[in-house]
């Protein structure tokens, strides 16, 4: 009962938060929507009985990542005016993505219904392996099963992350960059002088 | 306590109830404990400037926590006419709400936890990552400068901390063998002979430091208070705040260092376990010893914040991406290799 009642709550939102992402008309209350979203897909991901990957979708999702497009978009000085301009140009692509999409989902769900996959229940409650801990059931597969393929995904973005550097980084001349342990090593008797001036007369240092 | 309310009503019902009992058990303590926690705060701080503090209101200046609340509450909320006004009201909301979830994963005694769940310090660092949207949703929202500066750097400072804070909890686990908190607790008795706690390790002792100095940076307290400097920033992302939503900027900022003073008992102090495994000392309720370890990391917080000058922005970045960031990742190898090495994973 109370996990139904949690489905229907958690689905809802999802879907009224993910319709509120593409129809606000300012983009960070499109973000803030999208971490709504975020967080009662978690929540669905809790009502299935997989806690961890529940967690790991709000630490990284809504955490790093959505922080991030906040950031960036609050940085941005968006003209509204021009988003809009290009609706009519993209629309054939946009539907033909939704379609895609679309076909994808339905594919899933017929997949699931179909009885190929063993996910949750109808009625919430999900296969859980006896004895089995979330953590170590995905521990074992990941680095047991799979190890080949998940280190070569780590490798992918160790690249994509040394390319992301390697492109942004650009060396300027000129510039008078700080040396930490010079800073850290200046003491007081070489940074200042003590003198007692005569009234009328300057320093001079 | 589901199984007492089962006496009268369905299961359902029950436990319901009892989890209701038991959010309430600790969200009233808490909002007492900062209340209380402020006045300490304040006494501290004027003890180590050579000042009075306050002690005016009730024996001691007790009260003074409840007059300024009583104060704050009695004034008018002041909501600025070009702000985004739904998003900075919920804002602070947030902020305060974000604060107080995390205690549920709390042990205060051997079966006194509102939620024994298994991905129990998962939970805190998710939960702990939402905070960061009360601060940057205020700065956007109050549609002024300050607090807009102050939210990027808030969002800036956040990230980068808990990257750290991430790789030194793998090692915690790696250790305990579990994510569940009151698991992590239980790993820590007699970790090192005598001695209850992974703080007493020699591989686990520079985490801990370190974990220390990144919850200063993720409460954003002094000396890492960039986001309020108020020589730069006014009042950061609080400018344009006033009365209630002020006051839970005020109230989520304190029950966020009192969980990360909580984090540093649980995760490396032994948590409700006594400093050392001998019997007598057991007869101590556990929780005593929880709030004992709390009060004297929210010294040490209170003693950093009266003496350290606040870190130029630039510093601050060095130290969480250049040293903190290398160092932990460092001790994630040592330690998962120590543990190799002994046969811990057997």
């Amino acid at each position: 009962m109370i996990q139904l009642l949690a489905f229907y709550l958690f689905a809802a939102l999802t879907l009224a938060a993910g319709a509120l992402t593409i129809l606000s008309r300012n983009p960070v209350h499109s973000v803030l929507w999208l971490i709504v979203a975020f967080f009662n897909a978690a929540g669905l991901m809790v009502l299935v009985g997989a806690e961890f990957i529940a967690m790991l979708l709000v630490i990284v999702y809504v955490g790093a990542v959505a922080v991030l497009f906040l950031f960036v978009v609050m940085m941005l000085n968006i003209d509204f005016a021009a988003l809009r301009a290009g609706f009519i140009k993209n629309f054939p692509l946009g539907i033909l993505l939704a379609a895609v999409l679309l076909a994808e989902v339905l594919m899933g769900v017929g997949v699931v219904q179909g009885g190929a996959l063993q996910l949750g229940t109808p009625d919430g409650s999900a296969p859980v392996p006896a004895g089995a801990q979330n953590i170590e059931a995905i521990g074992a597969v990941l680095y047991g099963k799979y190890l080949f393929l998940f280190e070569v995904a780590g490798v992918i973005l160790l690249v994509a992350m040394i390319g992301a550097i390697v492109l942004t980084h650009r060396e300027r001349k000129g510039v008078r960059g700080q040396n930490i342990a010079r800073q850290v090593a200046r003491r007081p008797d070489e940074a200042t002088v003590n003198m007692q001036p005569d009234v009328g007369k300057g320093v001079s240092l | 306590m589901t199984q007492f309310f089962q006496q009268w009503m369905p299961y359902e019902w029950a436990w319901g109830l009892a989890t209701l009992c038991g959010i309430l058990l600790i969200a009233f303590p808490l909002m007492l404990a900062v209340a209380m926690i402020i006045y300490v705060d304040r006494k501290i701080w004027a003890a180590m400037a050579l000042r009075r503090g306050p002690n005016v209101v009730g024996p001691l200046g007790l009260l003074q926590s409840f007059a300024d609340g009583l104060k704050v509450m009695l004034q008018e909320t002041i909501i600025p006419s070009s702000t985004s006004k739904a998003l900075f009201l919920l804002a602070p909301i947030v902020t305060f709400t974000v604060a107080l979830m995390a205690w549920a994963v709390i042990p205060f005694n051997g079966g006194a936890i509102l939620a024994d769940i298994n991905v129990g310090l998962l939970y805190v660092l998710a939960v702990s990552s939402l905070g960061v949207y009360g601060t940057i949703v205020a700065g956007w929202s109050s549609n002024s400068k300050y607090p807009f500066f102050s939210a990027i750097r808030a969002s800036a400072q956040m990230i980068s901390y808990e990257v750290s804070i991430g790789f030194i909890l793998i090692c915690v686990v790696l250790w305990a063998g579990t994510f569940n908190m009151n698991g992590i607790v239980l790993a820590q008795k007699s970790h090192v002979w005598l001695l209850n706690g992974f703080v007493f390790n020699p591989l686990l002792f520079p985490m801990w430091v370190m974990f220390l100095i990144s919850g200063m940076a993720e409460t954003q307290r002094a000396p890492f208070d960039l986001t309020e400097a108020e020589s730069e920033l006014v009042a950061g992302y609080q400018t344009e705040y006033s009365s209630m939503a002020f006051a839970l900027y005020w109230l989520g900022e304190y029950a966020n260092v009192l969980l990360m003073c909580a984090l540093n008992a649980v995760l490396f102090w032994g948590g409700y376990l006594p400093p050392l495994d001998i019997p007598a000392l057991y007869l101590v309720p556990g929780w005593i010893w929880l709030f004992a370890k709390i009060f004297l990391f929210f010294f040490i917080f209170s003693w950093v914040k009266a003496t350290v000058p606040r870190y130029r922005y630039d510093q601050l970045m060095r130290l969480g991406w250049k040293v903190f960031l290398p160092v932990s990742l460092l001790f994630v190898v040592l330690v998962s290799g120590w543990l190799m090495y002994t046969g811990h994973f057997a």
